[in-house]
């Protein structure tokens, strides 16, 4: 099995951007393929739903 | 004065963006303050402090948006938060596709994803990361607030799969010349550098680039890492694949003083590494052992970037822009101060900057105030207040709860720089500007009405400007705005500190 650390290093990285918008922009900007998630906090914020949800999972 | 506020429920945005809407908003005829933030707990205490309550804010969750508004009138309020959606539209990087809602959708769209970018508030980070590690993704978590036994559990469960998780609390990678997070733009090169301190990384590497040679990769590991509870795990993955990286020639690693066991364990690897290395761990002035002609200990940024180009190209470097009439500049402008002006007071973005500024004072002798004291110096008792020689991290959690970073808001930094303008007692203030991707588009012009009220009251104001003339703020046009309004700018973050000391001890 290859070293994904190794692998990431071989290359432009591919990207996937969690959060701040404003990354993904300077990241495509630079020519980096990004995709930008939509996020919200799970269950809407509610700590004992996230729980529960993860225990499902 | 009236106050309003509206709140969408499930409706969540990034608190980068937040800022600039609340600070569109204020920049309104009649707009006293504006707050854009999602219903946390701690956000809701803000808007209390700004008599902001209600039982429709207490219900709201973290998920909901919260617009609150108070100006001169109702009718700026209203007309402000009529155009609540105007303010809130943004531009939909690239794609015209809805962006995917999961990790798990924005994997089906693009399958060689091989890194995720994640900078969610704290309390989510770590689940965010763990499923992306679990999908196979190498992590740069940007996110703060990460609890220590996540930190942990995270990185033993990355460096099993031969992943890395740079952070939490990263600010700062560069991967194949693609700058993640608060990152310049330098030349690629032989180097590869390793930092457990994010402005330490920027400083490094566009050194580096100053010197004419380049950048690799730089690769973060987030403040904790080198602490003997973490064990430096992502550092160790970070040399392990810099040394089997072909494009790295020469191995830097950055850093506070690591803890004792890993600073044994990181000694004992990098005396071991088959390519160069050159170890610069601020405030570790003792020789390491194992050093030797091919590990390197440099005691600063500036010396750890010239002994790494050095190295990589195999001759003696030389410093770029050398200063030849440091002292006699410093000498006028000793020459005009009042003999009431006798304390230096640093303001600084980068929280390295503070650190490594202090060890350079310490080591000429001079002791300093500080909320966050390195060895020897004095704790601050309100971080707030200066106290004779200060030098004060705007970047640490008092003064960035619940506000951004003091490199993309300005907002208390400048309040500080006139607080120590209107001091009659000061004569010197060192500041540090940091340009490159995701700082504000002018961290300079931010500034410069209050840097000019400063010199007005005749205090010498010392600064470095870390950058490139690629930066979007190009290095030329940020230092020449403060050498028109009269600021000594010198090339690096230490010469600032060592001209700031020379003219606060009287040398």
């Amino acid at each position: 099995m290859e070293n994904k650390l190794d692998e990431l290093l071989q290359n432009v990285p591919t990207i996937i951007n969690i959060g701040v918008q404003d990354f993904a922009v300077s990241l495509q900007t630079q020519g980096a393929p990004t995709i930008q998630v939509e996020w919200s906090p799970p269950a809407g914020g509610d700590r004992e739903m996230i729980e529960l949800l993860d225990k499902l999972v | 004065m009236a106050t309003g506020y509206i709140i969408r429920k499930n409706e969540f945005y990034d608190s980068v963006f937040l800022m600039r809407v609340a600070k569109r908003i204020t920049e309104q005829p009649g707009v006293q303050q504006s707050a854009a933030l999602m219903a946390t707990e701690k956000n809701k205490i803000l808007l209390a402090d700004i008599h902001l309550t209600g039982a429709e804010i207490d219900a709201a969750s973290p998920g909901d948006l919260i617009v609150a508004v108070i100006a001169d009138n109702d009718q700026i309020v209203r007309a402000a938060l009529d155009h609540l959606d105007d303010w809130l539209r943004r531009d939909q990087a690239g794609s015209s596709e809805p962006a995917p809602r999961t990790l798990d959708a924005a994997l089906a769209r693009q399958p060689s994803s091989n890194l995720a970018v994640i900078s969610v508030p704290g309390e989510y980070a770590a689940r965010e990361a763990r499923q992306a590690l679990e999908r196979g993704l190498n992590v740069f978590l940007f996110s703060s607030n990460v609890a220590l036994e996540d930190e942990l559990s995270l990185k033993q469960f990355a460096r099993a799969r031969g992943l890395i998780v740079m952070g939490p609390d990263c600010g700062t990678a560069i991967i194949s010349g693609i700058g993640i997070g608060f990152a310049n733009v330098v030349r690629r090169g032989p180097i590869g550098v390793i930092g457990a301190a994010g402005t330490g990384l920027q400083e490094f590497t566009t050194q580096v680039h100053h010197a004419g040679s380049g950048i690799s990769h730089a690769l973060g590991t987030g403040g904790r890492d080198l602490s003997d509870a973490v064990g430096g795990i992502s550092a160790l993955s970070a040399l392990d694949a810099l040394e089997r990286d072909a494009a790295t020639k020469v191995i830097a690693i950055v850093s506070k003083p690591p803890g004792a066991q890993t600073l044994a364990r990181l000694t004992e690897r990098m005396s071991q590494c088959n390519k160069p290395v050159v170890a610069c761990l601020i405030g570790i002035r003792d020789e390491l052992p194992g050093a030797n002609i091919r590990f390197r200990v440099a005691r600063t940024l500036d010396e750890a970037a010239m002994l790494a180009v050095q190295i990589a190209n195999g001759k003696p470097s030389t410093s770029p822009n050398p200063i030849f009439n440091l002292q006699s500049l410093i000498s006028s402008h000793r020459a005009r101060l009042s003999p009431k002006q006798k304390y230096m007071r640093g303001v600084f973005a980068g929280g390295t900057f503070c650190y490594q500024a202090q060890q350079i004072l310490c080591d000429a002798g001079v002791v300093v105030h500080s909320n966050a004291p390195i060895a020897g110096n004095v704790a601050l008792q309100n971080a707030r207040q200066s106290v004779e020689h200060t030098i004060v991290d705007m970047g640490a959690e008092e003064f960035t709860d619940g506000r951004a970073h003091p490199m993309i808001d300005a907002t208390l930094r400048r309040e500080r720089i006139l607080a120590e303008a209107r001091d009659p007692q000061v004569a010197v203030l060192l500041l540090d500007f940091i340009l490159g991707y995701n700082a504000s588009a002018e961290p300079v012009g931010d500034l410069i009405d209050v840097i000019k009220q400063a010199r007005e009251r005749g205090i010498v104001i010392v600064a470095s400007v870390c950058g490139t003339e690629g930066d979007p703020q190009g290095l030329h046009r940020q230092s020449k705005l403060l050498q028109d309004v009269g600021v000594i700018v010198l090339p690096s973050s230490e010469q600032a500190a060592r001209a700031a000391g020379l003219i606060a001890s009287g040398r």
